[in-house]
Parts: structure tokens; sequence; C-alpha cells
């Protein structure tokens, strides 16, 4: 019982991180139609930003982590006003492709700024563990779960209740309806583009500070979270979080009894157990559990 | 009497022709003179090694480019294919120990019937989830290749020892009047003729009723169903074409190198093939293997060339700020996002604009 309930902690620490990045991708589908491969770097240059605001700096933890957010929606927004804008109206495979190139411009500019070398992030969580009724809960796996919830809480108070956040849906529904009511598309793109790579920084530097410390591979668990939005329904915002927990639950439960139930499935089967859901639930249900039923006549 | 000129196309006959004009098929025999030729000039091993290695390649662009270019949808998961095609062949080359040309049939049978295996599931969808479902099949596809170690060897690899005797000539040592070829001459004519054979395949496949159909599926499928085209059938016709191309790809690179392990078959390689068609230019068949060409060949260039490159480190370790690997990637990404923000039809769509402007001229504009 103790060891399940490890994992589920696990899962939820993990599907908190896909959570954030599923959420970033379900924000910029929303509001410009578009699916940002590009997240991953975005998340890699957030962990990255906040070594160098944390580490090299010499920051308190908690600036570090506001800076380097506040960073990445700067270089989210710059992406979308410098490429993405030239593509709107173009077909939706121009610009995935334009994400994807983007995907791979980025890393290398880490590498070639921050080297290969695996960096530990000063942070105060560190190895502290605290016990609860014999459970071992990492102190970082706890603030991950905080803070997603935090931030998670306070995406949809502001999309729900704020003005902007009532510009961006309007957009997301009819974006011509929107232009007509006085709505500017170009500031709702490059917010969500900014609130998107916030969202994956968070997650990149939450990573950044576990176990594996921050090396340039890191942005490629953004990858993971596509089926996470798959799982919730592309277009829906509280699908991608449930998405996200489900697939981070099922990944670490996998790795949990992989020696018991999965060894048949060979080393490592957890890894590519969010791209099997994935095309499962592509199967029984295209749009999510919780996406919109895409309606064609013909 | 006043005859037409020779540009001139009068009926659907004429415009269907594959080298219509004197000057196509003046460029048809230089580039057969070419082949023929190259490898008898170019004697040196690096410079015949790169030129195979983009033949294979171009071979599985134009299969992409079918895909992508012709029927618009975004795959990928080439690598995946390309991998099961180098598999296939270490087992029927190898293991079974078939003649050539049984090894590459296999090899695409192979690669069609995993397409048709796969194509039902993410065809359905429209747009993005190809490349979503698709990028997982990688992930999926390198898990297998590590873990079914029987035939791929697992992590370490395994050895690809297929013949490459076509009839009574080995293309690995061929003699003509005592002269003797090397393995890599011999791999030239071998690579280039089946770029030239999948090239004809796939121009023949695009300008009749079939390639007619894939267009008008990529330009609006909805449309295209209307007028009694079934989208659904064709994309996953297009989908076994394209990954039956990229299988014998997958085919020729596994023994040519002789050698092939689970890592080379990553996103990365997706990504690298993504790019040619890119910068080659989406539905040309003429741009995929320009796109080749230009792409292929510079990771090559790159890595013999990197001490004379300013701030590449020529060893892990050593001096300057990127790697070679890391270059390679960031020109993979740079070429994507240019071209397809400066030129969206490619190289092809710049080299037809200088025809147009020479052929119009002096009332070019």
């Amino acid at each position: 019982m103790t060891a399940l309930l490890q994992n589920v902690f696990a899962g939820l620490s993990l599907g908190c991180t896909y959570a954030l990045v599923a959420l970033g991708f379900v924000v910029i589908y929303k509001a410009t139609g578009v699916i940002n491969f590009a997240q991953g770097g975005l998340l890699a240059l957030g962990a990255y930003l906040g070594y160098t605001f944390s580490t090299s700096l010499a920051m308190a933890f908690a600036v570090a982590v506001v800076l380097a957010c506040l960073a990445a929606a700067v270089a989210g927004a710059a992406v979308e006003r410098i490429v993405l804008r030239r593509m709107v109206g173009q077909p939706p495979f121009a610009v995935i492709m334009i994400t994807i190139g983007l995907l791979f411009v980025i890393e290398p500019v880490i590498t070639a700024i921050w080297g290969f070398e695996n960096l530990q992030v000063t942070n105060p969580w560190n190895i502290d563990t605290v016990t609860v009724g014999g459970l071992v809960l990492g102190v970082r796996d706890l603030w991950t779960i905080g803070l997603t919830a935090a931030a998670v809480v306070g995406f949809f108070l502001f999309f729900r209740h704020s003005d902007f956040g009532l510009a961006m849906r309007a957009t997301a529904f009819d974006p011509e309806a929107a232009l007509a009511q006085g709505i500017s598309a170009r500031r709702v793109y490059a917010v969500s583009w900014a609130i998107a790579a916030a969202l994956a920084a968070l997650a990149g530097i939450t990573l950044a500070a576990g176990p594996g410390g921050l090396s340039p591979s890191i942005g490629f668990i953004a990858l993971a979270a596509f089926p996470a939005m798959i799982l919730g329904g592309v277009d829906s915002p509280t699908g991608a979080v449930l998405g996200g927990l489900v697939i981070g639950l099922v990944e670490a439960l996998t790795r949990g009894y992989q020696d018991h139930l999965f060894a048949w499935a060979g080393d490592n089967v957890s890894v590519i157990v969010p791209y099997l859901i994935m095309i499962l639930i592509l199967l029984v249900r295209p749009y999510g559990l919780l996406g919109t039923r895409d309606v064609r006549r013909i | 009497m006043a005859r037409p000129h020779r540009n001139l196309v009068r009926d659907h006959g004429q415009d269907l022709r594959l080298f219509g004009t004197p000057a196509a098929r003046t460029g048809l025999v230089a580039m057969l003179a070419v082949f023929a030729v190259l490898p008898t000039v170019v004697r040196e091993d690096f410079w015949l090694s790169v030129l195979i290695y983009v033949g294979i390649t171009a071979i599985g662009a134009i299969g992409l480019n079918l895909l992508t270019g012709y029927c618009g949808q975004v795959s990928l998961g080439h690598a995946f294919f390309i991998g099961a095609g180098a598999y296939c062949t270490a087992i029927a080359g190898g293991t079974l120990g078939l003649p050539l040309p049984l090894w590459l049939a296999a090899a695409a049978m192979v690669g069609a019937a995993l397409g048709g295996l796969i194509g039902p599931f993410t065809l359905r969808l429209r747009g993005h989830y190809l490349a979503i479902v698709t990028l997982g099949l990688v992930f999926v596809g390198e898990h297998l290749w590590r873990n079914l170690r029987p035939v791929t060897g697992g992590n370490s690899g395994t050895s690809v020892t297929a013949s490459t005797a076509l009839g009574p000539v080995d293309l690995s040592r061929i003699e003509v009047a005592g002269e003797v070829y090397s393995r890599n001459q011999g791999w030239f004519w071998l690579v280039w003729a089946l770029v030239g054979l999948t090239a004809l395949l796939a121009k023949n496949l695009v300008r009749t009723r079939p390639g007619r159909a894939l267009q008008a599926i990529r330009d609006r499928d909805q449309a295209a169903e209307v007028i009694g085209v079934r989208a659904g059938r064709y994309k996953i016709a297009a989908f076994m074409v394209s990954s039956a191309i990229a299988a014998v790809a997958g085919a020729l690179f596994g023994a040519y190198q002789q050698f092939v392990s689970p890592d080379e078959w990553n996103l990365l390689l997706s990504i690298q093939y993504i790019a040619i068609v890119i910068v080659g230019g989406l539905g040309t068949i003429f741009g995929a293997v320009l796109g080749a060409i230009f792409v292929g060949a510079l990771p090559a260039l790159i890595d013999r060339y990197s001490d004379v490159i300013p701030g590449v480190q020529t060893s892990v370790g050593g001096d300057g700020f990127i790697s070679v690997f890391a270059l390679n990637q960031a020109i993979f990404g740079v070429l994507i996002v240019v071209f397809l923000v400066v030129e969206p039809r490619g190289l092809a769509g710049i080299w037809l604009r200088i025809k147009t402007y020479f052929r119009t001229w002096p009332f070019s504009y």
C-alpha cells in the first residue's frame, strides 16, 4: 500500500510538469490554432534562465523563479512577434513546421550558451524529504504540486474572470467577431505565447531542481506532454491539466511496477506509455476526454 | 507555314510529357552522362560516400514528399519506417541471404504493410494530429528497436550483410574490360539508378489520377470528397507508398553502412527529412532530390571541415562553443524556419522562377 501511494505521489509530481506544459499547448492552440512544438525549447530556456538567476547571479530562489518565468514570457512573446506573426493565414502545416524548426534551433543555442554539462540549480529544496504516515515525500515534489496548483488556479481565474481572459476566449471562439468588438488579436496571440512560455518555464525550473539536474535535453519532456494534451482534448484547459495528471500517474505507476508486471515489455517501457495511451485515446475518443467534438458535414 | 513554338502546350497529352522540350531532353542526357561518368572522375572514397548517402536520402525524401508535399500530411515518423527497412534488410539480406532485388522488395513490402497498419489509426484524424501521433511512433519505434533483441541486436546494434550481386555482376566489385571498380563506385551507380527509378515512379504517380486526387485532398479535403475523391483511402495509400519508399531508403542505408544501431532512427532523422522536403520544395519530385543534395551533404561537409569553421568544436571538450552535432541540428531548424517564412516553394521554386525568367525573356517581369 505504501509503495502504491509512493508511486502515486511520484506520478502526481510528474503529472504536474506535464499539466503545466499541456496547459501551455492548449492556451496557444485555443488562441491561435497552432500546436506549438517549440514548447520544449521554451521549457529548457526557462530552466536555464532560472539557473542563471539562481546559481550564477546568486539571487533568492523565489525571485529567480519569478524572473525566469517573466523572461521566458518575454521570449515567448518575441518568438510569436518575430516568427509566427508572419505565418498568420498560412496553412497549419507550415506553422507546425515552423515551431518544429524553432524547437531544433533553441536547443543548440542553449548548449552554445550554457554548455552540455549537467548543471545543479541552487534551490532551497534539494533532496529534503518529509515523512507522513510512512510515506516519504520529497519537498521538491510537494512544491511542484503546490506551485502547479497555484499556477493553474491563477490561470483559470485570469481566463474566466478578467477582461483579457474574456478577450482570449472570444478570440478563440471567433477571431473575426472578436476583432469586430475591438479586441486586438495581436495582443491576444502575444499574451497567449507569453503565458504558455511562463508555464513551461515554471515546469522547467521545478524539473531542473529535481534529482535529474539540468541538461540540454530537458526540453524533450515536453514532447511527452502532447499525449496529455490529446488525452484531455486539444481545446480544453481543464482537460490539459487532467490529462497531464493522468499521464504522469500512469507513467509513474508503470515505472514503479516495471519489474513485477511489465518486465515482458522491455526496459524503460514507462517512457513510451504516454504515447500508447495517446494512440488508445485517439482510437476511442479522438477529441479527448473534455475536448469539443469536431463536427464535419460531408 | 507557321509552326507553333516548341514551348506551346496544345493538349493534355503534351502537358503530361516528362521531357517535353528540347531543353529538358538535353538536361536528361546531361544527367545520364554525369551519372555514368561521375564515379570514375571522383574516385575519393569520402566524396563518393557523401554522394551515396545523399542519394539514399533523396529516395527517402521523395517518399516523404509524396505524403507531405502532395497529400499535405505532416509525418514525423519517417525515421521509424527507415529503421524498419534497415532491420528488414538485416533479416532478408543477411539471415535469409536473399539477392539484391528481393531484399529491396521485401523492405518495400514491410514498409507498406507497416504504413497500412498504422495509417488507418492516424489518418482519420486531421491536420495536427498526424504530426503528434507519428512523433509518438518514433519513440515507440525506438523502444521496439532497443528491445526486440533477436531482430535488432538491442542497444548494441546489428550488422547487415546483404548481397549486392545483380545477376552475374557484383556491384561491390565491378569488372569491365579489365578495369575494376570499387565498392563505393558500384554503390553510387546502384543508389542513383534507384533515385532515378523512384523519381520516375513518383512522378508518374503524381501526374496521373492518384496524384491529382492527393493534391485535391491537400488543398481541401472536404471539397475533394465532394467531387468524389475517397480522401481516407488515398491518404492511407499515400502513407503506404511513402512508408514503402522510406523502407527502401532504410534498406539501402543499412546495406551500405553494413551496421545499424537504434540510435540512428531518432527524431532528428525525421526532422532532417522534413527539412529536406521544405528546403527542396514541397510538392515537387525534383525539389526532393535538390533538397537532399543541399541538406543531406551538409552534415558530412560540416564534419569534414569542422576544423576551419570558426566556433565549432572538433572534439569533445575542445575549443569552440558549439559541437558538430548541435550545429547540424541548429542548421536544420534554421533552414526550416527561413525557407517557410521567406521561400515556401523551396529551392525548386527558385529554380522554376529562374527558368521562367529566361524562357519568357525579354518579356520577363
